[in-house]
């Protein structure tokens, strides 16, 4: 069990000694350096899952404490680990997914001149991640979750001589401390009530059914955390950030933004699974806002024209699918999600990115095509990604998504038919992406003078050419994951091995079990592989031989319903009118006039008294002679009182 | 009590006024030559003997320690009496952390041997000030620090620098006024209960002013109220602030924003809350609102600012807000929270300050249409300002998130919804703090910046002592808390116990209980009324302690010692 201190520590080491050695390693040996770490990261966390495994499944929770962090009277908190199913698997497909991207990156940075900044912070994010999900309290786990956002924002900022960069890594911080606030304001409401942060002292009681917890409490708890997952995992109205990080190097995409951090709100609602039980209306706000976000993003991304801009609505879209899945009751649907759309959106945005670096840079769609040629591997890895995310069988997204449908059907077949007019929906703005990159005619000749020939001198042709094999060999693996992943949690046979190792953090009591009859399942399972099938052709048949088809790009999708403008307008511009007020009004004419006018009064009245002062002794005789009679009238007075 | 071999606090608060006069002494001819080291030497002395004083102070003990007393003008009760407890010690080594850096940092152009003495003067007022345990001593010191604080402002500040530095000197001595007559009426109103003697020591002061009538505690608080609100400055005491901090050297920046506003917050809490607890709970709901008012319109005015230095001083507006937020929270996580962001405050400010200082000895100017793009000629600079700047937005494993989490923290579980009101600067902070940063580091490089010097390796050498006690304090902030809350738990209990309206959470069942020398209990007066007179209500309201008979001296009022060492928690 001591190899989980390397799970955390590895990352860390290579994030320090990047940080303090990274300019002297450069390229690519800082790259290999941070690669052995997260993969070293991942060893540790595959040998934890085997001694978790070893352990009887009502005996696989594992504490590990470091050392104290805060106390203050009653307030403790350690950093300390919790091995437990839930954790362990998070670490696993975050290590295991943050390797292969880590060694993707070799490739894709390869000289850049802050080469060594890049895996600095990969390696960085690596162990917060690791933090956020392996901690045994919410605090530490906070660190985490801060460690990611920081990492975040300075990948999104990477190329920060570009403007939209910078903004855009603003943006995420800021909308992700939004999300902060609520996580804080229950984490107060948590110590107010629990006395600890700790999920030994806050959750494991309520599992084990003893104790029970208010709604009234449990609903704000949950809300407030829920407010943070949803500024973490892009959920509406705080996603707009996700879109805009597509500014970050494309690996940062596949790693930060689409596979791992932005499903740390699905932790965590996983993770306080047990506070959420007690509160009925906490779980329909989370199922509907999963529903409405997958729906509402998956429409814009009918409409996008860059390659990234398409998968980040469809990772906004998907994430809604697992919060969908968990507020309708089942956990354990949405992380099946979570894990399958971590394989097969890595595997898409890493081969956009071979795209993107075929193409030199190039990211609208409208420029590409006919690829198919050109990328012998990437070609047929996006296909995998393409049909795993528009869940046809037998690949990954058709199960999980099933399960997750299947799940939302015993919520409410409200949800449900949302959720299966968005499979429609994925399926068509994929195909319209496959059918604009890899068929139709090959586009890029156009563009390829007026993108500058700087990139191609470097590479010595004009045409498109596949990537060195640091990105070849994640595409392979994460095709091969994205064909077979699904068999962790196979609905048949008894091998629903995801299920039985999450058991234990789910308990009846936790989750309330449900069952969906079998010719149900059929039904519904059947209905949305047919929606996933139309929604697949219909795309192919509009944009095999089309490039430009305004009919069917509507403006109000291309803006994303005009709902950024509109937060820019009711949110940004009152606000900075206020705070322009607040400054230059308020703070200079009336705080700092009101001590500046005391100080003209007092030397305007210096002035005037200055003119008693007029060196006459008669004058101050009389002074002293009236001030004498006042001061004896006054004691007179009070003598006689 | 823990005593120590050498006279240490004397030693503190009398080595840098010794460098003062031989900094002053140093022959003109050699001025360049030896000014700066000379200083420099003292004040690193200094900062040794401070980390003495820390490695030996005890931890769990919440009484003064290494207490030093000796009468000075008996006539009024007058004693030189310094001593150091868990909320005073931090901030003294802060003090010693922060005037080094400040003196050995930033490039240093003319008057090596004036600015060195005013530096040591000043640290040496500063010192006086945490340390004492005498009101007159501590209102000496306090007002000393305004001179060297004007001159370091009027003499290498900037272009308005005399408007800056009167404003500042007026400003604060106006508040000081409110200080001197409340000092004089606590002083002359107690002497009664102190069997007819004047005394301006701490502790006798805080032993009877519980028993004086509420009317008058309340009133004299108020007066400490507004004199350390213009220090500190709480808003709407504040606009002396930018300008002040805006107008200063980088060293004066440093000093004034890290050090001198927390006289004002240290004095708050050790005269206000330790000698009036009734007069501060009573006033709480004020001071809440108005520091929660300080970190919403704080953050707004700091959004909006045009030039680094000056979004930086308003940056300082909020983080002191915090503090007084927690203050007045009255619960352990609360005050503890508010005496480590003290100590956390000086170090991010310190180096924010001094960051700033190198950015404009490279670029001469601030305003930020003028910045931009500077990331790309001076990565490592803008590397170290990021750090800072995450400390200063509270990102959890540096020292800022500790002190503000424990502070909103401890605020909310006794006022719920001030503190929901402050946790919104989470988003606010990070809007000015990062926007700050992009429009100085990142983005197109702007005209003027395309090779802007890295930070120098003596600079790096000034600033790395600062991060890496923000990483420490951030990591590992256990051996501070572990001393700074011994004496907070004690102070609460003081004020639990005068002042049951002050809604002091109740210590939970298996609470550590920390106790004090009897000598410095200051519950023991209303105790031993209470044991007198059996049949006044326990507690003892104000007249019914001024009733008793002839309250003796203070030496001749020990009472049996299991009421003595009355145990908080």
């Amino acid at each position: 069990m001591n190899a989980a201190y390397a799970i955390v520590a590895l990352p860390l080491l290579g994030a320090v000694v990047l940080l303090f050695a990274g300019r002297r390693l450069r390229d690519p040996v800082s790259g290999w350096f941070a690669t052995v770490m997260a993969v070293g990261s991942f060893v540790a966390t595959v040998v934890t899952y085997f001694s978790l495994l070893g352990r009887p499944s009502d005996h696989r929770t594992v504490d590990k404490l470091i050392f104290t962090w805060i106390p203050v009277a009653n307030l403790h908190v350690n950093f300390g680990l919790q091995l437990d199913p839930l954790s362990v698997l998070w670490s696993l497909f975050v290590t295991g997914v943050g390797s292969l991207i880590t060694l993707y990156s070799i490739g894709y940075m390869k000289g850049d001149p802050s080469f060594s900044r890049f895996f600095f912070l990969l390696n960085a994010f690596v162990f917060s991640m690791v933090v956020l999900v392996l901690a045994d309290n919410y605090l530490f786990s906070f660190l985490g979750w801060e460690g990611v956002g920081f990492c975040s924002y300075g990948l999104i900022g990477f190329w920060f001589e570009r403007e939209s960069a910078a903004v855009a890594a603003k943006k995420a911080f800021v909308t992700n401390r939004v999300g902060d606030f609520g996580f804080m304001i229950a984490l107060f409401l948590m110590f107010q009530h629990f006395g600890s942060f700790n999920y030994s002292k806050v959750l494991t009681p309520l599992m084990g059914g003893n104790a029970t917890l208010a709604s009234a409490t449990a609903t704000g708890l949950a809300l407030m955390l829920f407010l943070g997952a949803v500024a973490k995992s892009a959920q509406i109205p705080l996603y707009m950030w996700l879109v805009d990080a597509m500014e970050g190097p494309t690996p940062v995409s596949a790693l930060i933004h689409a596979a791992t951090m932005v499903t740390a709100g699905v932790y965590l609602v996983a993770r306080s699974a047990p506070i959420i039980h007690f509160s009925p209306s906490a779980q329909w706000v989370i199922a509907c806002i999963g529903a409405a976000t997958a729906f509402l993003a998956a429409t814009v991304a009918c409409n996008q024209n860059d390659i990234k801009k398409v998968l980040a609505y469809s990772t906004i879209s998907q994430l809604g699918y697992m919060f969908l899945g968990e507020g309708s009751g089942d956990y354990t649907a949405g992380i099946f999600h979570t894990v399958m759309h971590a394989f097969f959106k890595a595997l898409l945005f890493l081969s956009a990115g071979a795209v993107i670096h075929a193409l030199h840079d190039e990211q609208n769609m409208k420029r590409m095509g006919a690829l198919r040629r050109y990328l012998p591997i990437t070609f047929p890895a996006f296909m995998i990604g393409y049909l795993a995310l528009s869940a046809i069988p037998p690949f990954d997204g058709f199960w999980s998504k099933d399960t997750v449908l299947a799940a939302a059907w015993h919520k409410s077949p409200a949800l449900w038919a949302v959720g299966v007019v968005t499979a429609g929906l994925t399926a068509y703005y994929m195909s319209r992406q496959v059918m604009l990159v890899f068929f139709g005619q090959a586009r890029w000749t156009d563009h390829a003078a007026e993108r500058g020939a700087a990139g191609h001198a470097a590479h010595g042709s004009g045409q498109p050419h596949e990537a060195p094999f640091t990105m070849t060999v994640p595409l392979i693996i994460l095709s091969v994951a994205s064909c077979i992943g699904w068999l962790i949690n196979a609905p048949f046979g008894g091998l629903d091995f995801l299920n039985k190792w999450l058991a234990p953090i789910f308990p009846a009591s936790v989750a309330t079990p449900f069952t969906v009859a079998t010719g149900t399942k059929w039904i519904i399972g059947l209905v949305a592989t047919a929606f996933a099938f139309g929604g697949l052709f219909a795309g192919i048949a509009a944009w095999r031989r089309h490039v430009d088809r305004p009919a069917l790009e509507p403006a109000f999708l291309a803006r994303a319903w005009y709902i950024d403008d509109t937060v820019a307008a009711t949110v940004s511009g009152p606000l900075t009118v206020m705070a322009s007020a607040f400054s230059f009004v308020i703070d200079a004419r009336w705080v700092d006039g009101l001590v500046n006018g005391v100080a003209r009064l007092a030397a305007a009245s210096g002035r005037q008294l200055r003119r008693i002062q007029t060196g006459y002794v008669r004058n101050y005789a009389l002074g002293i002679g009236v001030g004498a009679v006042a001061i004896l009238f006054y004691v007179s007075l009070r003598a006689g009182s | 009590m823990k005593t120590a071999a050498i006279p240490i606090l004397n030693i503190i608060v009398f080595l840098p006024l010794a460098g003062a006069i031989v900094s002053m002494l140093i022959p003109a001819a050699q001025e360049s030559r030896l000014a700066r080291p000379i200083g420099l030497l003292f004040a690193v002395v200094e900062f040794g003997f401070v980390m003495y004083l820390c490695v030996d102070f005890p931890v769990g003990q919440a009484g003064f320690q290494f207490v030093s007393s000796h009468s000075w003008i008996g006539a009024f009760g007058i004693s030189w009496a310094l001593g150091v407890d868990g909320i005073s010690l931090f901030l003294v080594a802060v003090t010693a952390l922060l005037f080094p850096v400040a003196m050995f940092g930033p490039s240093l152009r003319t008057n090596a041997r004036e600015f060195m003495a005013w530096m040591l003067l000043l640290e040496a007022a500063c010192m006086g000030t945490f340390l004492s345990l005498d009101l007159f001593v501590f209102f000496v010191m306090f007002e000393v620090t305004l001179v060297p604080g004007y001159f370091l402002v009027a003499r290498w500040g900037g272009l308005r620098r005399n408007y800056a530095a009167m404003k500042f000197f007026i400003y604060t001595f106006a508040g000081s006024a409110f200080l001197f007559v409340a000092i004089l009426a606590l002083v002359l109103l107690v002497a009664p209960r102190n069997g007819g003697h004047e005394t301006f020591s701490l502790i006798t002061l805080a032993r009877y002013a519980s028993s004086l009538p509420a009317a008058d505690q309340v009133l004299i608080f108020c007066g400490f109220a507004v004199a350390f609100a213009v220090k500190i400055p709480l808003v709407p005491f504040h606009s002396w602030l930018p300008d002040t901090y805006t107008e200063a050297p980088t060293a004066g920046s440093m000093i004034l924003a890290g050090i001198l506003f927390k006289l004002g917050a240290y004095g708050l809490l050790r005269l206000g809350v330790y000698v009036l607890p009734r007069g501060a709970a009573d006033m709480a709901p004020v001071l809440l609102t108005l520091a929660a008012i300080g970190i919403v319109y704080g953050s707004l005015i700091t959004i909006m600012q045009r030039d680094l230095k000056r979004l930086v001083a308003y940056a300082s507006i909020v983080d002191v807000a915090f503090i007084v937020l927690g203050f007045f929270a009255f619960s352990s996580q609360g005050v503890t929270g508010g005496v480590f962001e003290m100590v956390n405050h000086g170090l991010t400010t310190g180096a924010l300050f001094f960051l700033v200082g190198v950015l404009w000895e490279r670029r001469g100017t601030l305003r930020f249409k003028d910045l931009g793009g500077i990331q790309k000629s001076a990565p490592i600079l803008a590397a170290i300002f990021l750090a800072v700047v995450m400390s200063a937005v509270g990102l959890p494993g540096l020292n800022g998130f500790a002190g503000e989490f424990l502070v909103l923290v401890g605020t909310f579980i006794t006022h719920r919804w001030w503190a929901v009101v402050a946790t919104s600067a989470v988003v606010t902070g990070v809007i000015y703090m990062l926007w700050a940063y992009q429009r100085t580091f990142h983005g197109p490089v702007v005209a003027g910046n395309e090779a802007v010097r890295d930070i120098s390796w003596r600079e790096i050498a000034a600033v790395a002592p600062l991060l890496a006690g923000m990483v420490f304090l951030g990591v590992f902030p256990r051996p501070f808390l572990d001393r700074i809350t011994p004496s907070v738990q004690v102070l609460l209990g003081h004020v639990a116990h005068v002042a049951p309206s002050a809604g002091v959470p109740k210590p939970g069942p298996n609470a550590v209980t920390y106790t004090v020398p009897a000598d410095q209990n200051v519950d023991r007066a209303v105790r031993s009324v209470s044991v007198t007179r059996p049949s006044s209500p326990p507690g003892g309201s104000g007249s019914a302690a001024a009733a008793a008979p002839g309250p003796a001296p203070e030496a001749a009022a020990v009472p049996a010692a299991s009421a003595a060492s009355r145990g908080v928690r």
